[in-house]
Parts: structure tokens; C-alpha cells; sequence
């Protein structure tokens, strides 16, 4: 059970304009500009749901990912994952959860992937029966046999992502957080995560959120998205309601649109 | 008639790569700030251990102390011109992959250009970073503070072994990019090259405090004509028929690294244009 | 809830051990590359140990100290320096970790956070340096004529640890500073590069208030200068031998600031 109740979070960030000049007068002072990543921010969601969390560059999707994971602490308002705080007691918290950085790899990049998953069962102290249970298990689901043994330098995006996946997944974690998972993948990539995705939540009861651009993402994954525009929840519902005739994508141009995001 | 164009166009670029990098640091303003006070203190140490060693035996000192003084001073003001170690990974990286190709592709010289990009580096950075350290140093108490030239005219000669002395620095790191197009190991190359010219310049300690015999025969090599030549000039400790020598020895060696880079250059684009890199 | 306790936790030093081994075999796949390093290490300590040798071929001693307790008290400091940088060097590249958002998955793992950062960045090219150190170490003592007993040993094993610590100590504040800002760290290197190179010398040559400075606020005299002075006779004060430990402490307020920049960043995120 994940809840977030009026979640707001704001960052200070530097201005700076290009050009010689304004490097010049930079120096001397700087501009300071106060933005919103999430203003109000509430929503919940049950064991076993899966959810897409969509939303243009910038609005939000990363801050709420990083609270939820204990990463950030928001200026105010209440978050309860499983009945913590993600913020407070990090290694209780994130023992429970998975993240998968898209653009991020989270494996050592010149050992063979099977000793990242080593290095992680340690990491995550998974008793010896479990890690070999579930590696045998992931190994098969997500076909990664041979690419086990290869650095993952080495790997193509596809399978490397397959890997990060498994890597996330060792612990048994209740709940997966997974930030544009199928960024560059090429079309088989992309299924084989999709299929595999869907079936970790009918068979574990994972919990799943998901962000992404991709909405064919969604449409395979999910029955429930949640629209986040310019740090604001703009519509939570079931993702039948929302597709209408021209198709996801073109609906979701049409929201944000509406939404002037 | 083609000369003159063609020495525009590589001023231009010069000052083009100039600009770039002189706004790039001055966006950094806390890091100038930090590398300034970092060496600062590093001189200030630096003079402490000669003052120690210089009330423990003045008569070994090899140089007067205000000499001395000047010399660190100008080291640390200046070090951007001289340090071999200020090579761009950039380059190394596109010789090692192969990208090297598309800059192949443009309508330039390339030790030229590399030579301009390396320059404009160099200046850009010292220029940034030289005016605050001469400013404190020239405040200090006595032992530590540096002092002016006797004379314009060592100051004029200065200035002049301080260019020369640059670009014998920046030609010698061309040389070392382009040895990179047939070596290996073009990490190990430029190790070996730094730590040599770090020692054999005179940046670990000044030249005059090597053992005699030796300092006469380092102060042949190229290495010698880097730093030292102007930091000893501007000092006071050579000066007359010795800094004209000097400073003959710099522009020969010029000649010399410029002589032997450009015909390696030539070697390694025939080479990349034969087996497509 | 789902999840059940789990009773088992691999501990801290097999875990870290771990990191270690998947370091090291990472740095096979470049031996080219890590020779060039440990080679570079080496020629770089031994330019430092050229100029003094130049420089003692000169003068003969200095400040009162002879050319092989310089060289005790260099060797001694640049093997501190180097087993810091071999385990804590790691957080010398923490501006990197933090920029590239490394530190964010380090904050997703249920872990110490220093325990993943030491762990990932292991340096096993500073053996350069140590070779350097131990030929000179070994090289200073055959010339000092000192007479080794348990108690002069001893003297070196605390400072051995003190230093490593002390110097680690200097790279977890930089490390934390990046917390705050990843700009202008570059002033710490007076404390970590600096404090090799101009520890060489037994710090009371560089004057009482250079000495003040470095027993009180950054203890380098305490594993350096007073045990030295056991060392090499000029003090029978016994109590100089276990100062290095006291200097230990000094890793306290650099935890404390750690502490404080990681609190920083899950409420700033960068």
C-alpha cells in the first residue's frame, strides 16, 4: 500500500543565460529561482496494482519517484509506503523496494553480470536459497542464460536492460519502481520487458510503478495511470476511460494539450 | 600571398577558442577562487621549506632568497602556461576511437588547430588566474614577498621567454599527441612525458638547486627551456649574454618540436587515410 | 505486511571485501591502463624524493633534522597517504558520484552509505606510491642507524594508522562538501596532496604557528612530528607514541559533516 497525501517539494536552482557577457556578470552575482516539482501531490495505491505514471520532462515524475524511494524528503505533506516512511530509517525502507533507473545502469560494468548479482545478494544479504531461487527464476523469465556470463559493458541495450531488471528484482522486493524502463530498446527488447513485467505482477503481486513516454508502455502494462503535470496530479483513472478513439498517444497529446503542459 | 590569410584564420581561431574558454572559467567562479587560494598556499609552503633550508646553510644557497621568492611566485601565477600534465583527454580519446576521422573531414590543419586549441587553453587559464596570486604576493612580508625586475629590460625579456617558453610547453605536448597516433599506450606516454618534464623543468625544485654537473647538462634539454627560462630571467638570477643564450635555446627548440611534430603529423594522417583509422 | 524480517545480514568487512574483489577484477579488464597508473604513482613519488635528495645533497640537513630522518618522516607520511588513498580515495571522486546520480542508487541500497562509496571505489593503483614509500622507508632506516625496540616500532604502527586515518579523514570532508557545492573543492587538495608533499618535512620547520595549526585543528603533527621525535630520540615522552590514536578523533566531526550533507541532500536532491 503506497499512499501520498498533499506531497509538495521545491528546488532552488541557479539561473544562468548563455553568452560571454552574462558569464561575465554571473560572476559577480548570481540569480537564485525557486521551482515546484510537486505541488499537492496525493494518491494511493494498493498491493499488487500496477501503475503508469506519465507526464512530460519535468513534471514531476523523478521527485516523486526519489520520495517514494527515500531518496528526498519533501518540504511537506505525508507519505506511507507499507506502512513506512520512506525518508526515515532508509535501510529498513529500501530493503523492501526495487528501482530500475533507465538511464541509469546499476550493474558493475566490467565483471560479468552474474557477479554484479553476486556482489548484490550481498548488498541485500539474500539468504542463499532465495538468491538462487530467484536468479534461476528471473534467468528464465527474462532469457538472460549466456548474457549472465558477459560484462555488462559489453551488453546490448536490451539485454542489458533485462539485467537491470533482474538485478532489481533479487530481493524479492514488494514493490518495483521502474523509471522509463524501455528507453532505446529496440522492438523485441521492449515486448520481452513488457510480457515479463505484466507477469511479475500476476505471479509475485509486485507492486508497480511505472513511468514512462512510451504509451504502448502503458497500454500493455497497465490498467491505471496517473497524469502529472508541472508538479500537479491532473487525472487518476482507469486507462479504458481515457483512450478514446484516435488512440493512447494521440489522447495523451490531446490532456496535455488541454492541460497546457 | 596565401601566408598572411592563413595567419589570420589561425588567430581566429585562437581567439575564438580563447573566448570560449575564458568565459567557461569564469562561470566557475568559486573553483578560480579555490585553485587560486590552493596555490597560494602551495607557494607559501613551497617558500617555507627553501627558507628553512636556507637558515639551516645560507652559504649552499644557490640563489638569492627574494629570488627565490619571485620564482615561486611567478611559478604559481603562471603555472597554467607551463604544466605538461594540461593536455586535453579529448584529443587523446578521439585518437584512441577513431573519431579522429571527423575532424579529418574539415578543411584544417589539424596540428594547427590542436596547436591554437592548446595556446588558447593555456592563456585563458593564467590570465584568469595570475593577476590575484601576483597581487598577494607582491603584499607579503619580507622573506615570502616576490619583488619587480631591476629593469624594463628585464622585464621586456621576461615577457618575451615567457611566450617562447609556452609554446616550447605546448609543442612538446603536440608532439605527444601525435606520437599517440603510434603507440599503444598513449596513457603511458604522457606519464612518463609529464613526470619527466615536471622534474627536468625545474618544477619540483628550481634548476640552480640541482647538483651542478647535472643542472649543466638538464639545462640543454627542452624541458629546461619551459618554465625556467623565464621564471630565472624574471628573477634576476640569469640575465645578459646567459638569458640571451637562453632564449636562443628556446626558439631553437621550438623549431626543433615544431620541425618533428608537423612531420609526424604528416606520418599519422597518411597513416589514418591509408587503414581508414 | 509482506515482507518478513529478515534475521541474516552479511556483516560490514565481508561485504566490503566483496566490493573489493568485483574492484579488482574490473581493473584486470584494463591492465594496460592500471600499469600505466601504478606507474604513474611511482615516478610522481619519486620526483618528490628526487628533489629531496638534490636538495639534502645541498644542504645536509635541515632545521636540525639529518637527511635520513627527513627521509624516515617522508617515507612514513607517503605510506599514510597512500593506504587513505587506497581506501578512501573514493571519496575524492564523489563530486562525480553525486553529479552522474550515482549517489542516488547508493541511497536505494540498504546499506551504509560510506561502507557502498569506499566499496566502489577502491583504489589499488596507489600501490605505486607504496612501493615508492616502502623502498624509501627502507632506505631511510638502513641510513638512520636508529636502534629498533618494540616501542619505536610501535611509534610507527600508530602513525601508520593515525595518518591513514587523518588523511581519510580529509577525504570524507571533501566528500561531504559535495553536498553543498561541487564547485571549489578543489582547495582540499592543500590538505591531501598538499599535506604529502610538505609533510615530507617534520612539521616544526615550517614555524611554531604552522605547528599550532596542525596539532590543533588538523592533527597531522600528532601522527607525524611528536612520535618522530620519539623516533629519533629527541624526546623520551612515551606518551608521543599513542598520540597518533588520539588523532583519530579528528574523524568524528568529519562523520558529523557527513552526516549533515547527506541529511542536505535528501532534502535538496543534488
Amino acid at each position: 500500500m503506497i499512499e501520498m497525501k498533499n506531497i509538495r517539494k521545491t528546488y532552488r536552482v541557479a539561473k544562468r543565460n548563455a553568452g560571454f557577457r552574462e558569464a561575465v556578470r554571473s560572476f559577480f552575482q548570481r540569480d537564485c529561482e525557486t521551482i515546484t516539482a510537486l505541488d499537492d501531490v496525493s494518491f494511493s495505491i494498493e498491493d499488487g496494482e500496477t501503475v503508469g505514471y506519465i507526464g512530460p520532462n519535468g513534471a514531476g515524475k523523478s521527485t516523486t519517484i526519489k520520495i517514494l524511494s527515500g531518496i528526498l524528503i519533501p518540504d511537506s505533506g505525508e507519505c506511507l509506503v507499507d506502512g513506512r516512511v520512506p525518508w526515515k530509517n532508509r535501510i529498513e525502507h529500501v530493503a523492501g523496494i526495487g528501482v530500475v533507473f533507465g538511464q541509469r545502469s546499476q550493474l558493475w560494468w566490467d565483471v560479468p553480470v552474474a557477479d554484479s548479482f553476486e556482489l548484490l545478494r550481498d548488498i541485500y544479504s539474500i539468504p542463499p536459497d532465495l538468491f538462487l531461487r530467484n536468479r534461476e527464476e528471473l534467468t528464465e523469465l527474462l532469457d538472460l542464460g549466456e548474457i549472465l556470463r558477459t560484462p555488462a559493458r559489453q551488453l546490448s541495450l536490451g539485454q542489458r536492460m533485462r539485467c537491470e531488471i533482474a538485478a532489481s528484482l533479487l530481493h524479492s522486493p514488494d514493490i518495483l519502481f521502474l523509471d522509463e524502463p524501455t528507453i532505446g530498446l529496440d522492438a523485441v527488447s521492449k515486448i520481452a520487458v513488457r510480457e515479463f513485467i505484466v507477469k511479475l505482477n500476476s505471479e509475485r503481486k509486485t507492486t508497480i510503478i511505472l513511468t514512462t513516454h512510451d504509451m504502448q508502455d502503458i497500454e500493455a502494462i497497465t490498467k491505471r495511470i496517473i497524469l502529472i503535470g508541472k508538479g500537479k496530479i491532473l487525472l487518476d483513472g482507469d486507462i479504458s476511460d481515457i483512450s478514446g478513439s484516435g488512440g493512447i498517444d494521440r489522447t495523451v497529446a490531446e490532456l496535455y494539450r488541454a492541460y497546457e503542459i | 600571398m596565401t601566408a598572411l590569410p592563413g595567419f589570420l584564420s589561425k588567430w581566429k581561431k585562437y581567439i575564438s577558442f580563447f573566448r570560449l574558454r575564458f568565459a567557461m572559467g569564469l562561470q566557475y567562479r568559486t573553483a578560480a577562487l579555490a585553485g587560486i587560494a590552493t596555490q597560494f598556499v602551495w607557494g607559501f609552503m613551497e617558500i617555507s621549506v627553501f627558507y628553512a633550508f636556507n637558515k639551516t646553510d645560507p652559504a649552499a644557497f644557490p640563489m638569492g632568497f627574494d629570488q627565490l621568492a619571485s620564482y615561486i611566485w611567478m611559478q604559481q601565477a603562471f603555472l597554467a602556461l607551463f604544466m605538461t600534465w594540461f593536455m586535453e583527454n579529448e584529443i587523446f580519446d578521439s585518437i584512441m576511437d577513431g573519431n579522429i576521422c571527423y575532424e579529418l573531414c574539415r578543411p584544417i590543419d589539424i596540428y594547427d588547430m590542436w596547436f591554437a586549441r592548446s595556446i588558447a587553453n593555456r592563456t585563458a587559464r593564467a590570465s584568469l588566474r595570475c593577476i590575484p596570486i601576483l597581487l598577494v604576493a607582491f603584499f607579503l612580508p619580507k622573506p615570502y614577498a616576490m619583488t619587480l625586475p631591476t629593469d624594463f629590460l628585464t622585464f621586456l625579456c621576461f615577457a618575451v621567454a615567457m611566450l617562447l617558453g609556452m609554446t616550447v610547453t605546448a609543442t612538446a605536448c603536440m608532439l605527444i599527441y601525435m606520437l599517440s597516433f603510434f603507440t599503444v599506450s598513449p596513457q603511458g606516454l604522457k606519464i612518463i612525458f609529464t613526470m619527466t618534464a615536471e622534474l627536468l623543468q625545474g618544477s619540483v625544485i628550481p634548476l640552480p638547486f640541482f647538483p651542478p654537473r647535472v643542472q649543466k647538462l638538464i639545462e640543454l634539454l627542452p624541458f629546461a627551456a619551459m618554465e625556467n627560462v623565464p621564471l630565472r630571467i624574471y628573477s634576476g638570477h640569469i640575465s645578459g649574454g646567459a638569458a640571451v643564450k637562453a632564449m636562443l635555446l628556446q626558439v631553437l627548440w621550438i623549431t626543433v618540436l615544431i620541425a618533428i611534430g608537423k612531420f609526424i603529423c604528416r606520418r599519422a594522417m597518411k597513416k589514418i587515410t591509408l587503414q581508414g583509422g | 505486511m509482506k515482507t518478513e524480517k529478515r534475521p541474516y545480514k552479511i556483516p560490514a568487512a565481508k561485504l566490503y571485501l566483496h566490493y573489493v574483489s568485483i574492484q579488482i577484477r574490473s581493473m584486470m579488464q584494463y591492465k594496460k591502463s592500471f600499469i600505466m597508473n601504478v606507474l604513474g604513482q611511482f615516478l610522481a613519488s619519486f620526483n618528490a624524493f628526487a628533489g629531496l635528495h638534490f636538495l639534502f645533497m645541498r644542504f645536509h640537513s635541515i632545521a636540525g633534522y639529518s637527511y635520513s630522518e627527513v627521509l624516515l618522516c617522508f617515507s612514513v607520511t607517503l605510506m599514510e597517504f597512500s593506504l587513505a588513498e587506497c581506501v578512501a580515495r573514493g571519496f575524492d571522486s564523489f563530486s562525480k558520484i553525486v553529479r552522474q546520480g550515482a549517489f542516488d542508487r547508493i541511497m536505494t541500497r540498504p546499506r551504509n552509505e560510506i561502507l557502498q562509496v569506499l566499496g566502489n571505489n577502491f583504489e589499488l593503483t596507489r600501490i605505486g606510491r607504496m612501493v615508492q614509500a616502502a623502498i624509501v622507508f627502507v632506505y631511510g632506516i638502513s641510513k638512520s642507524g636508529t636502534e629498533w625496540n618494540v616501542d619505536r616500532a610501535m611509534a610507527v604502527l600508530f602513525m601508520l594508522i593515525g595518518g591513514t586515518g587523518v588523511f581519510s579523514g580529509i577525504f570524507l570532508i571533501n566528500a561531504a562538501l559535495c553536498f553543498f557545492t561541487l564547485e571549489g573543492l578543489e582547495f582540499i587538495n592543500i590538505f591531501t596532496d598538499g599535506a604529502r608533499e610538505y609533510g615530507q618535512y617534520p612539521i616544526d620547520i615550517y614555524g611554531k604557528r604552522m605547528t599550532r595549526f596542525c596539532t590543533f585543528v588538523i592533527p597531522y603533527a600528532l601522527v607525524q612530528l611528536y612520535p618522530l621525535k620519539y623516533l629519533t630520540g629527541r624526546s623520551d615522552n612515551v606518551f608521543y607514541i599513542f598520540l597518533p590514536l588520539a588523532a583519530l578523533l579528528f574523524l568524528v566531526p568529519c562523520y558529523a559533516l557527513w552526516r549533515f550533507g547527506v541529511r542536505k541532500y535528501k532534502s535538496s536532491g543534488s
